[in-house]
């Protein structure tokens, strides 16, 4: 039988996962997932692609111990035996790193990223790596120098991404949780468009140690789920001030799974207009409206909001996040890590060339972008130009925020897209991103949940935002939308 | 704006220390200026008086102050060994990262 056609939807639930490794052993629960990937990820099951590296010496050890600590009655922690993998821009020890580029081809990071110690830590069993767009730069997976992903919902269509391998991994069920990155829409956009529940946490509520960084005043690391309730649980075990990373913020953490018992009566929901103009699929509108209705039925206010820069984020977004790569990307050289050009005798040479032979054409076009935008006589036009939009992005929401709890609208224009469809045209691929950037650039928390299908049957996501740090409201509203989901599906 | 020439380019590529091929220069500036367009709609907006911002603490006040009060202690810890790092560098002598000759004599 194949994984998509189990009843109620493919992905693993945790419950369903630390029940399974309690039942059994978290050791057998690796070894089915482990067949489950071996049977059905690559082309000769369904093609997905969505893992590039086991770690099966490490999940095994883990599995065990979780295994030991379980049959002694102990508390393995909230993850116990669970199966979860992580985007392949996390270092992990004992699995190659490659963010997706051909640069870093093979090299094995000598050390773990915070995320990782802490999925562990809470009893998960880390499977392995996923693919996901080169330096997380793209909206389709299909910039990753190891091939495409396929939506496991729709296998000629895209996962989105960048963080594409993660949606599919954990829509196809072969993990119960996955880690991904977000700068642009990367969690939330490859959620919508597979079906799961995705988070972006507040920029610096979650530590980025350890992750290979793409434009550092935008990258955030944030869970895949099955459903809301698994999220406020991830988001629990990831949360949190961490020494390693400056810019992790040393403020309380919430009781994630405590806070979804408290119903949503009285939150003011903002729906701003912006996000429902020229562009946006009608089914997706139909949708995203009906969930809206629903939170009105559950005693929520609506209130019409305005956000009326939205229109500059893309531009404003691909500004600032390609001159960040554009330096953060400068240490791939040929120095320290991964292969090295044979093909040079001078050390610059060495530079041009170990560069022009490992990243792939998007990467290179950001690169340019952002050393063009910081370069002499156009510093001041482009990149502190967008500096300045990005304040007024930002005070867009800050000001909505003072009259609504939460703001709901569409994750994504349209459906996910066919493999190939928009390859051509940067701009076009970009404007897939036209609902996720703005929350970005303002560090606002933000999540998709998925909220129907079309008539074809591919999903359709709806965004929720919340105030700086208030993924506690995030969550419960997200909650409210699930549920009613579930309730008009069983009617 | 009168839009990126293959010249510069190829002067961007050399700030990048990125070497590309003929076939790819001219397929680089079309998509630059392709983006370049789009990002043109930021100058109808009015900044004169905007602050930038750089950072999401910018905008929340939260950054740290400029006596670096919030600064971890400068104390010292354990570091990655560096066996460890040189084991997986492209070419080391154990101790240090190789490289090409730079200076020539």
């Amino acid at each position: 039988m194949s994984v998509l056609e189990t009843a109620g939807g493919p992905a693993v639930s945790l419950a369903a996962a630390r029940e399974a490794a309690r039942n059994g052993t978290a050791t057998a629960l690796a070894e089915r997932h482990y067949r489950l990937v071996a049977e059905l990820d690559g082309e000769s099951g369904l093609g997905i692609n969505s893992f590039l590296a086991l770690s099966r010496e490490r999940a095994l050890a883990q599995a065990a111990r979780v295994d030991a600590l379980l049959a002694k009655g102990e508390d393995a922690g909230p993850l116990a035996g669970v199966p979860v993998a992580v985007k392949d821009v996390f270092a992990m020890k004992g699995a190659p790193a490659t963010a997706g580029s051909k640069i870093l081809r093979g090299w094995m990071p000598p050390y773990d990223a915070t995320a990782v110690a802490k999925l562990e830590a809470a009893g998960a069993v880390i499977l392995g790596k996923l693919n996901c767009d080169e330096f997380a730069m793209g909206s389709s997976n299909e910039n990753s120098a190891y091939g495409a992903v396929r939506n496991p919902r729709a296998l000629d269509r895209v996962p989105g991404g960048s963080s594409g391998g993660s949606a599919a991994a954990l829509a196809a069920g072969f993990a119960a949780a996955t880690l991904g990155t977000d700068t642009g829409g990367s969690i939330r956009q490859p959620a919508a468009f597979c079906g799961v529940v995705g988070v972006l946490p507040t920029y610096g509520r979650v530590s980025r140690f350890g992750l290979i960084a793409f434009a550092s005043s935008l990258d955030r690391v944030g869970p895949f789920t099955a459903n809301v309730a698994d999220a406020a649980t991830l988001l629990g075990v990831l949360a949190g001030k961490d020494p390693l990373d400056a810019t992790s913020a040393d403020r309380p953490v919430d009781d994630y799974t405590a806070a979804l018992a408290k119903p949503v009566d009285g939150f003011r929901i903002g729906v701003p207009e912006e996000y429902f103009g020229e562009g946006l699929d009608p089914e997706i509108r139909a949708a995203v409206e009906s969930a809206i209705a629903g939170l009105q039925a559950r005693g929520c206010e609506i209130v019409p909001i305005s956000l009326p820069h939205n229109r500059y984020a893309i531009p404003t977004y691909y500004v600032l996040a390609t001159a960040e790569a554009s330096s953060n990307l400068s240490r791939f050289d040929g120095v320290r890590f991964g292969p090295r050009s044979q093909d040079a005798n001078t050390l610059s040479a060495m530079f041009r060339k170990t560069r022009e032979e490992g990243f792939g054409p998007e990467v290179k076009r950001r690169i340019l972008l952002g050393t063009y935008a910081l370069s002499a006589g156009y510093y001041d036009a482009y990149y502190r130009k967008a500096q300045q939009v990005r304040t007024l992005v930002a005070r867009d929401f800050l000001d909505a925020f003072a009259k609504v709890d939460a703001i709901v609208g569409p994750m994504t224009p349209t459906p996910p897209f066919k493999l190939g469809e928009k390859v051509d045209d940067p701009v076009a691929m970009y404007l897939a991103d036209i609902y996720s950037v703005a929350a970005s650039l303002a560090g606002i928390c933000g999540m998709s949940v998925p909220c129907g299908t079309t008539k074809d049957g591919l999903p359709i996501g709806v965004q929720i935002m919340a105030r700086h740090f208030d993924e506690s409201t995030m969550l419960r509203v997200g909650l409210a939308i699930e549920t009613n989901v579930a309730e008009a599906q069983t009617k | 704006m009168s839009g990126v020439s293959l010249e510069e380019v190829r002067r961007v590529a050399e700030l990048a220390n990125l070497e590309l091929t003929p076939e790819e220069e001219p397929r680089m500036q079309r998509d630059l200026n392709a983006i370049l367009e789009h990002v043109a709609q930021l100058s109808e907006l009015d900044t004169a008086n905007v602050e930038p911002m750089a950072q999401v603490g910018d905008l929340l006040g939260t950054l740290s102050g400029e006596a670096g009060e919030s600064l971890r202690a400068d104390a010292m810890r354990p570091s990655i060994d560096r066996k460890a790092v040189m084991a997986v560098a492209p070419e080391s002598d154990g101790r240090f990262f190789k490289v090409p000759k730079v200076i020539e004599r």
